[in-house]
């Protein structure tokens, strides 16, 4: 018995120990990661972010080295703290913190003491970084734009949050992602591919060599440069002409579906969110919720489109056979379409047929047509949604589907809407209930980009093709169909020429007669649309939207915009000049017009704006 | 000599030469960096244990060159050398990281309780032959105690209470000669109780013990226990339970912090529990087949410290993984139960005793080392046999367990 106890020892421990081996190394593979996180140590090599060319290949976004000064607490020794501070530019007190915290975070590890010097604080902080042992600079990339406009389309860059990194595992903490516009639109092929290198480092995190001899090492990959459709030209002139004015201008060329101008106002210079300065005036910006200069209305805000739908309501009627070309309809001063109901008009010449309704933006003749069109059908809901219909196919009411990341769906109703509004069945519903679609008032809501692109679909006569804002990537133009298809319309091509004079006619005799660019043929079609806002939670209206919508020239069109200007009251007024111009600026390169530009450059609309937030009483449409 | 190396148990010897040639390739990688190297560069630790391991021959040859008797014979006198040895030690010693256990010779050092070893085993050896010895009578067993408890003392001065604790491995071959089995109860029951009161405190454990006394009392009913006996036996066991709170407050505070990381009181890898940490993330790194040889992440970044003394086996296990590391386990396995069967076929039984302790030393050092590399055991710096680095280690083990081999070639002899 006694001789056992040996044996009955060792071969107890051998199960033991080789119990405890089999878990720790075969069953728990916790331990795996954390010793190659431990031991190896991964330096990323950061390609140059691809730059970003405007469609003449003029260079908008490129790239600027800046430096963070970095510490390690460990390797920190005395130093002459307040000559430091000097040199970075901040005070003792705030590099004494800053050491602080980078001691609590780790002391062998870096970290960032003050991030992204200039290169002139960089070329000063180099001449006596020497003196200051276990501080050392860290090259990173920042962009550097080479124009002031465009910042609602190109987007910025910063580092990302702890959201991108759960949503997205190929993100480290610290590193940089595209936000907004271009920049988070085409971050993966902005961005390249960064490149790894292991490094076996020691208990301390001092590298003592390559991992494996670099075998897993990769090379980075530069980012793809992008070519663009806009035009910065005709943009930065959108955006000089939208000053001191708030809206939106989007121009897109029509046969290809490229966006020429996305002006929205205000604006910002895309340089103030790069490097130091960016928290501190994105969060000025972020909160200024009255101009919200961040919110992009040409994609974003969703307007009553006006009278422009107009061109829409006629199209769809002739397409349902429900009015002639040449008949008339008279108007005087409104049309009566139920007892004591009203809609007015204002003053010009009668009757009016489909081409002179344009021109003149007869209220009566589209509220007539439009009745005709849903009372073609059996029941209100069945016409309703024939012309909902129609009025989809031209983009309006849903996404476009657009490169960009922000955008609205608008709102074309239906029959379902108004079953809804109604309470139907409990309550009936009839179309003179819903007459305000024919004008483009009442429900009917649509962003600058979708009014844009339906008047692209007019001046193709019948199809669209996405807009769109990439035209080519290295220099390869894209093939990617969803932007180089067609779209078509539910309307025949036959029903467009009446509209497209109707539209040339408002530059020849209607409402807009004075604004023709000297040798094109423009068509187009003004806007005046009503709106409202809260006060104290009050509906209260303000002056009217101006709207205009145009494209140019009439046959073989190179351009197609719309532009809404907030509160500009009647179409011409604003939104209808600053197309004219930027119609004249696109095809001819040069204004003519000096006092009409003159005009639009001097004229504010602030006072208007101020208005409703004044806490006094105000008068609208002066 | 020439007789001895036939008679010699060879097999023992393949298992010795496997052991000190694996633990050599372990410590050279622990020791080469990415430069290239030689394998004899003395400044180097990896040379150095080739130097030790070589000179290690020598001191084979003349181990085994002196008579088996004379081993029997002068045990007294070696005994006593041995503990003049750890007294001048508190004279003419070196302190080295707190413990005052070198002599230093120049450029190398000695540590002599990594012989003392050897010394005590022969002593309690040739004790325990001895006319009218007989390990159930108390004085006997005081007198074997104090064999064993003057140099832990010694060592304890030092202080070096690692390996002070090997001594406990004596109960073995005394076990084996005819020490009550009460003694063997009484370890096992001191143990856990100190073990279980410091995880759960007194309160849960006295209230277990009491239960346990009751229910034993209850089913042995019929037979009549001695009451009284059952009272004192379960006031000593709560008792105990009772102190342990103070004998713990005895111990050095890092000490204390290595038994609450075992128990997983504390949790704190960066600082008091870093080096068991790391530990384990090495082996489990390790997984099936290891990193390979001079692969492991965490022995070249030289993460564990201590890994070439007494963690060398963190490199086995995160350079040759499971395979490896049992490889090493069975090794010693086979080495330890071929020395009982070795120490069983003596004849005299003071070869048996001295095998037996030979046994008991290396199994201790192999159980402690291991158990707290795997994170199964506190922290206790003993060295692995025949692979941690350090020659007096490798030369301690060498002369206890040849001095055994040449017992064993003469046992025909007595």
């Amino acid at each position: 018995m006694r001789k056992l106890l040996p044996f009955l020892l060792v071969s107890l421990t051998a199960i033991l120990f080789i119990g405890r081996l089999f878990y720790l190394q075969i069953i728990d593979d916790t331990y795996d990661q954390v010793s190659m996180n431990l031991a190896v140590k991964k330096i990323y090599d950061y390609p140059q972010r691809g730059y970003i060319y405007d469609r003449n290949n003029e260079l908008l976004v490129a790239n600027q080295p800046a430096y963070d000064v970095m510490a390690i607490p460990l390797q920190i020794k005395a130093f002459d703290t307040l000559a430091l501070a000097e040199v970075l530019n901040i005070s003792e007190e705030r590099l004494k913190n800053q050491i602080n915290k980078a001691q609590i975070y780790s002391p062998w590890l870096p970290s960032i003491i003050t991030p992204q010097l200039t290169k002139r604080e960089y070329a000063s902080l180099q001449e006596v970084l020497h003196k200051f042992q276990g501080f050392y600079i860290q090259k990173r990339q920042l962009r550097d734009y080479q124009t002031s406009h465009g910042a609602n389309f190109l987007g910025y860059i910063a580092e990302v949050n702890t959201l991108d990194l759960e949503k997205n595992p190929y993100y480290k903490s610290g590193e940089l992602i595209g936000r907004q516009g271009i920049e988070k639109q085409y971050e993966d092929i902005l961005r390249g591919e960064r490149g790894i290198k292991h490094l076996q480092r020691d208990k301390f995190n001092r590298e003592i060599g390559p991992y494996k001899n670099g075998s897993f090492d990769t090379l980075p990959q530069k980012g793809a440069d992008l070519q663009l459709t806009i035009d910065i030209q005709l943009q930065a002139y959108g955006e000089k002409l939208m000053k001191n004015k708030r809206g939106g201008i989007v121009a897109l060329e029509p046969a290809s579906g490229e966006i020429l101008a996305l002006v929205t106002a205000p604006n910002f210079d895309p340089d103030e969110l790069v490097g130091r300065k960016r928290s501190k005036n994105f969060t000025k910006m972020y909160y200024d919720t009255i101009a919200k200069p961040l919110f992009d209305r040409g994609l974003q805000a969703m307007y009553p489109p006006g009278s422009p739908f107009k061109a829409f309501t006629g199209l769809v009627a002739r397409q349902e056979g429900v009015v002639d070309v040449k008949e008339n309809f008279s108007c005087n001063g409104g049309y009566t379409y139920a007892r004591g109901r009203r809609m007015g008009c204002h003053a010009h010449a009668s009757p009016v047929n489909l081409i002179s309704g344009i021109a003149h933006s007869c209220n009566s003749y589209f509220a007539q047509t439009y009745r005709r069109t849903i009372e073609k059908y059996d029941t209100p809901q069945e016409g309703m949604d024939i012309w909902s219909n129609h009025m989809k196919s031209f983009g309006f009411g849903n996404f476009l589907g657009y490169d960009l990341p922000v955008g609205r769906k608008g709102r074309i109703p239906d029959a379902e809407y108004y079953n809804w509004a109604y309470q139907y069945p409990t309550y009936k519903w009839y179309a003179s209930a819903t007459l305000s679609n024919a004008i483009g008032q009442g429900e009917i809501e649509s962003t600058p980009i979708q009014l844009a692109n339906a008047t692209a679909a007019i001046a193709n006569r019948g199809w669209f093709i996405r807009p769109h804002i990439l035209k080519a990537v290295e220099g390869n133009i894209i093939k990617d169909s969803l932007y180089t298809t067609k779209n078509f319309t539910t309307i025949d091509e036959e029903h467009f020429e009446p509209v497209i004079q109707g539209m040339n006619d408002v530059y020849n005799y209607g409402t807009a007669q004075f604004l023709r660019v000297p040798d094109i043929e423009v068509c187009g079609k003004t806007g005046t649309s009503e709106n409202f806002t809260k006060i104290d939670g009050e509906r209260v209206q303000l002056t009217d939207h101006s709207i205009f919508v145009a494209f140019a020239p009439k046959e073989n069109p190179k351009i197609a915009l719309a532009v809404f200007v907030e509160n500009g009251y009647w179409g011409a007024r604003y939104a209808g000049r600053i197309a004219s111009l930027m119609i004249e600026k696109y095809l001819k390169d040069e204004i003519t017009r000096k006092d009409l530009e003159n005009w639009i450059m001097t004229h504010s609309l602030e006072e208007e704006y101020a208005k409703p937030y004044s806490g006094e009483p105000f008068k609208i449409n002066q | 000599m020439p007789k001895t190396l036939i008679k010699i148990d060879w097999l023992t010897i393949l298992l010795f030469i496997l052991l000190v040639g694996i633990g050599w390739i372990n410590i050279y990688s622990t020791s080469v960096t990415n430069i290239e190297t030689g394998w004899f560069d003395f400044s180097e630790i990896h040379g150095k244990q080739l130097l030790w391991i070589a000179l290690a021959i020598p001191l084979i040859l003349l181990v085994l060159a002196l008579d088996a008797k004379f081993y029997q014979q002068f045990s007294s006198l070696i005994y006593l050398g041995c503990l003049l040895s750890l007294v001048g030690l508190l004279f003419f010693g070196k302190t080295i990281a707190g413990q005052t256990a070198w002599y230093s010779f120049g450029s190398f050092s000695i540590q002599p309780a990594e012989f003392v070893k050897a010394g005590v085993a022969l002593a309690m050896a040739k004790y325990l032959t001895g006319i009218n010895v007989n390990l159930k009578n108390f004085k006997n067993q005081a007198n074997a105690l104090l064999i064993i408890g003057l140099p832990m003392f010694l060592i304890m001065l030092q202080p070096d209470a690692g390996s002070a604790l090997i001594y406990v491995a004596f109960i073995v071959p005394m076990y084996r000669e005819g020490l009550p089995d009460f003694y063997l109860v009484i370890g096992i029951f001191t143990a856990l109780i100190f073990v279980l009161t410091l995880k759960f405190g007194f309160y849960y454990i006295a209230t277990v013990i009491f239960l346990i006394a009751l229910l034993i009392y209850f089913i042995n009913r019929n037979k009549k226990p001695p009451l009284l006996k059952y009272i004192f036996i379960t006031l000593i066991c709560v008792g105990f339970s009772v102190s342990v709170g103070f004998i713990y407050e005895q111990l050095q505070p890092h000490q204390k912090d290595r038994f609450d990381l075992i128990l997983g009181k504390i949790d704190d890898i960066s600082g008091k529990g870093y080096n068991t940490y790391q530990g384990k993330v090495a082996i489990g790194s390790g997984g099936l087949n290891g990193r390979g040889w001079l692969n492991g992440t965490h022995t070249q970044g030289k993460f564990v410290p201590e890994q070439h003394t007494d963690y060398i086996f963190v490199t086995v296990g995160e350079e040759w993984g499971f395979i490896g590391s049992t490889i090493v386990v069975l090794l010693f396995v086979f080495l330890m139960i071929r020395l009982v069967f070795l120490a069983e076929r003596q004849k005299s039984d003071f070869s048996r005793i001295y095998g037996y302790s030979v046994f008991a030393i290396i199994f201790f050092h192999f159980f402690v080392n291991i158990a707290m590399v795997l994170g199964l055991f506190p922290t206790v710096g003993i060295p692995l046999p025949f692979f941690s680095y350090g020659g007096s280690s490798l030369w301690g083990f060498t002369v206890l367990i040849f001095i055994f081999l040449k017992l064993d070639a003469k046992r025909m002899e007595v």
